[in-house]
């Protein structure tokens, strides 16, 4: 045993050194600081492939500033306080100038202080519940107003829906989520009976309850809709039981904010033709950029069965907003980028252009798709324009008098417009 | 958009006489909306939003062309595409270089296309409902019994008043006494949404009353605030009895939803019964047993898949005996390379597994990748029926059926085998039994590789309800050793009482609880057990608890 851990040490000094030695070429170093073991390595070493893809397409293109990017992978192994620390050691050992990583939520606000405290940057891919505007990070991922409400939109106007089921994975996003939803739902005239609430813990497997109480929901004879904040791998067993149990999509729809082509992958969809998702971009889009990125990416991963989702898109624009903005303002100084990156625009996959807003939020389209036989979506509803995303909701009442704007005079992630001061929420 | 659905319906049944025989564009002065020959509606699919295209589908329905009826069908499945070359609107089916080409009106093969040069006609799911219930008017007096089932059934779902006459000549036209109960359903749904005499209504209720499932419930529920005070109280009084007989329908939907959690538990439980139970080896490795057999499972499947899928119904039945010896080598491996220098130190056995089981996960996703398999559910494990209301899931009936054939198959091999015999020697007197000449060494190794085979076993089961990803065996480890504590350690009546009481109290909570707090009051549940009975439910006595 002995033996095995002084080799294991010495391999690790070699690596060291190793790296060490590259560093002499000065490269610009890239932290990606996302689950490469533990229950979140399902969707997040996905990310990390793509940005390795998109760092290395960079760098054949010659670089940033004339100087290659290096990436440097971390694995905080899905465990919330080893985030903080690998974020420490990306920004003070590795030097990184920008990370781009984490997927929970818990993850992100573990990492908050580290990324204030050492002044990095960082850039967070996936769509979150909001109330959150800080200066060292960018959410290219959709906050509520560019997922949550625009789906609940399409489902009253298209579907006619009356009755809403909101069901979740018991933490801190769902619960966000479904309080502005449940504001929003009341706001539009819908009564509290109207409305069920349902929580589950991570992981659920067991459906059957929670499957046939829906159903008893949905028949008192109001066309009714599921609104799901379910996370994670607890979707395969509840559409499988919503398969099951006969509920489809004709009868009661579900729309989903946390399924996209990657959880449809290990699912036979059959069933579930129908059932909606909400997000910013599906693989589906038909356009000429996409189709480069999907070739780009099947060709990077080595399997043509491999799918692109709206987080990998996320980590395109940001990326790709970074290096505009790296070669705007002439070098990787945090500062610098943090000040040249508002207003910053670059192409995104659904044939736009995404813009970063002073709030760090982005505009993007809002798209809502149907689920496929063959797990990809049919887009069936789209916003006419790019939305701007909101910090903080304006259906919370907490919330609703905040902004965010980090330009110079301002310079605040929490303004109070009824106080005038910076700081109006407890964050 | 009601309006022209009716009309659509009197103009079909009108035409199924005699005029349905000829084609309707040799026909053309039977109707207005004939005018438009089929070709050019459905030319016309493309344009506009869902609410025009919905339009166009009860123009092609009242046709009443039976070509329309295939049409149909295929824009719902998403068949009907665009061409971005010539803007024609053709059917297409997978095959070539991405979509064989098809005219949609006379079925012609028009060559093929490469996959993004057909842009698909969008169909939503609220289109959908639309072209079924167009369907269901087409096809209410189809040749075909299963056609006109389903037509009776969307009739049924959307109850429209103004198809009575169609049900009324369906239902006399009618032979199979399956379906005549559906049409009178469906026309007793419409009956309510009429303006039809008080007398029809009460008629109506009753039926529906005996219906009794949640489609009725909801329609007389409406019914109940009728403005009518007769048909109102008729209603309120339907209500309280459909609602009183499902409540005592619901109790026995809850004891199946626990009894089918309870056959899950006692699955991933029953192989740590034997190590942990019998053994008393902590294996914290026995999740990622489960998590090895449901890959088993997956790769079983792939390997039907490419070489053989007309077996794939069976591919449940191959997975089997690979997926046990596979967790049975693997535990073999365990008990030889880890537990064997551990015994009697229960600390660092259950460190050294714990160990064990990060290595599993991680080779696992390494070989495999982090995201989740697609196991595929044969078609005996999908779906579901009915006894009275109770509504059973096949998946879950025949994991219960397993989970008791795998506890019967247990018991028989260690009380009529002589290797139970001699498992059954060395767990209670070990120098006894070595004396006697039994190799305790290898009868230890055996024990083990029988508890982790039957994980393997559970693994193939579990892989129809759950993700088949390296996570899989982390979900079910606590609850398997929760349900070996509470049955009583050492004993395998013991696990299958644990597993089903605590199954059937977790879904009795779970409706009053949520399914957060249910489980929580479960352990609460057990720790207060255990500090009342130290030794589970089913405590063993005499010596063999001493050593």
């Amino acid at each position: 045993m002995n033996k095995l851990m002084k080799s294991a040490v010495i391999g690790l000094a070699a690596a060291a050194i190793g790296t060490g030695a590259s560093a002499e070429e000065d490269p610009i170093k890239v932290g990606i600081l996302h689950s490469l073991s533990g229950t979140m390595a399902i969707s997040e070493t996905t990310l990390k492939d793509a940005m390795l893809m998109l760092i290395d397409e960079q760098n054949k293109k010659g670089g940033v500033l004339g100087r290659q990017l290096e990436p440097v992978v971390v694995d905080p192994a899905s465990d919330w306080p080893l985030f903080a620390e690998k974020a420490r050691e990306l920004l003070e050992v590795e030097k990184v100038d920008v990370v781009f990583g984490n997927w929970t939520s818990v993850s992100r606000k573990s990492v908050l202080p580290v990324f204030e405290e050492l002044n990095g940057i960082l850039f967070y891919p996936v769509q979150y519940e909001g109330e959150e505007s800080q200066r060292n990070v960018f959410y290219t991922g959709a906050a509520p107003n560019q997922q949550a409400i625009p789906a609940v939109d399409y489902l009253m106007a298209e579907e006619e829906v009356e009755r809403w089921v909101l069901a979740g994975t018991d933490y801190v996003y769902p619960r966000t989520t479904n309080k502005i939803l449940e504001a929003y739902l009341k706001s539009k005239g819908v009564a509290e009976d109207d409305i069920m609430i349902n929580y589950t813990p991570f992981g659920h497997s067991d459906w059957q309850t929670i499957v046939s109480d829906i159903k008893t929901f949905g028949s008192a004879g109001k066309k009714t809709a599921v609104v799901s904040t379910i996370n994670g791998d607890a979707n395969v067993p509840f559409y499988k039981e919503l398969g099951n149990q006969g509920i489809s999509a004709t009868d009661i729809p579900v729309v989903a904010f946390s399924v996209g082509e990657e959880e449809l992958a290990g699912l036979d969809t059959a069933p579930l033709v129908g059932h909606l998702a909400a997000w910013n971009y599906f693989m589906s889009v038909d356009t000429e950029e996409n189709e480069e990125f999907i070739e780009a990416w099947q060709a990077f991963i080595g399997s043509e069965d491999r799918v692109t989702n709206d987080p990998m898109e996320a980590h395109y624009i940001g990326f790709n907003m970074w290096v505009k903005t790296v070669e705007k303002v002439g070098t990787t100084d945090v500062d610098a980028v943090i000040d040249g990156i508002v207003g910053v625009s670059v192409p995104n996959l659904s044939g736009g252009y995404s813009a970063m807003m002073p709030n760090h939020h982005i505009t993007k389209p809002v798209l809502v798709g149907e689920i496929q036989d063959d797990g990809q979506f049919d887009i069936v509803w789209e916003t006419s324009g790019l939305v701007v995303g909101d910090a903080w909701s304006d259906y919370l009442p907490e919330s609703a008098p905040l902004i965010s704007d980090w330009r110079a005079p301002m310079s605040c992630g929490n303004f109070n417009t009824e106080t005038g001061a910076c700081g109006g929420l407890a964050n | 958009m009601a309006r022209a659905l009716v009309i659509s319906i009197f103009l079909t049944l009108g035409l199924m006489g005699g005029a349905i025989a000829q084609s309707p564009d040799q026909s053309p002065d039977q109707s207005p909306v004939q005018s438009q020959s089929l070709g050019q509606l459905v030319a016309k699919l493309p344009d506009g939003g869902y609410d025009d295209r919905a339009e166009i589908v009860h123009q092609i329905a009242a046709t009443g062309d039976p070509r329309a009826i295939g049409i149909l069908e295929a824009l719902s499945e998403g068949d009907i595409r665009q061409l971005k070359s010539d803007k024609s609107v053709v059917r297409v089916e997978k095959g070539g270089a991405g979509y064989l080409l098809f005219d949609p009106v006379t079925g012609d093969a028009l060559g093929e296309v490469k996959r993004r040069g057909a842009k698909k006609v969008k169909v939503n799911n609220g289109l959908r409902r639309e072209i079924a219930a167009a369907l269901g008017a087409m096809t209410l007096m189809s040749a075909n019994p299963d056609r006109r089932l389903s037509a009776a059934q969307n009739a049924f779902a959307t109850g429209n008043p103004e198809q009575i006459p169609a049900l009324d000549a369906a239902l006399e036209a009618e032979t199979v006494k399956e379906i005549q109960i559906a049409l009178l359903d469906a026309r007793a749904a419409s009956v309510m949404q009429s303006d039809l005499p008080v007398t029809e209504k009460i008629a109506a209720l009753d039926r529906l009353a005996a219906r009794g499932d949640r489609d009725a419930l909801s329609i007389i529920i409406a019914a109940a605030s009728d403005p009518d005070p007769v048909v109102a109280e008729a209603a309120a009084s339907a209500q309280a009895d459909v609602e009183r007989v499902r409540a005592m329908w619901s109790n026995a939907q809850n004891v199946w939803y626990g009894l089918s959690l309870g056959s899950v538990l006692m699955l991933a439980a029953i192989g740590l019964a034997i190590s942990f139970g019998v053994m008393g080896v902590i294996n914290m490795a026995h999740g990622e047993l489960v998590m090895l057999g449901a890959y088993a499972t997956y790769m079983v499947q792939e390997v039907i898949r490419t070489s053989a899928p007309h077996l794939f119904e069976y591919s449940l039945l191959f997975a089997l005996p690979i997926a046990f010896c596979l967790s049975g080598g693997v535990g073999v491996a365990i008990e030889r390379g880890v537990c064997r220098w551990l015994y009697g130190r229960p600390l660092e056995t259950l460190l050294a597994t714990w160990g064990v089981s990060l290595i599993l996960q991680q080779t696992v996703r390494s070989i495999f990748g982090p995201t989740n398999k697609e196991v595929g559910n044969p078609d005996w494990m999908s779906g579901a029926f009915e006894i009275g209301q109770l509504s059973i899931t096949y998946n879950r009936l025949w994991i219960f059926v397993f989970a008791l054939v795998v506890f019967a198959s247990l018991l028989l091999i260690l009380k009529k085998t002589p290797i139970g015999l001699q498992m059954r020697a060395v767990t209670q007197n070990r120098r006894m039994a070595d004396a006697m000449g039994v190799k305790t060494g290898w009868v230890d190794a055996m024990t083990f590789g029988l508890g982790a085979g039957i994980a393997g076993l559970a693994g193939v089961a579990l892989s129809q309800i759950d993700n088949v990803s390296p996570n899989l065996g982390q979900g079910y480890i606590v609850d398997s050793f929760m349900v070996v504590v509470f049955g009583g350690v050492g004993n395998l009546w013991g696990a299958l009482a644990g597993a089903f009481t605590l199954g059937v109290v977790n879904k009795f909570l779970e409706p009053y609880a949520g399914a957060v707090l249910a489980k929580v009051l479960v352990l609460v549940f057990i720790i207060l057990f255990i500090q009342r009975r130290p030794r589970g439910l089913f405590a063993l006595r005499g010596r063999a608890v001493e050593s």
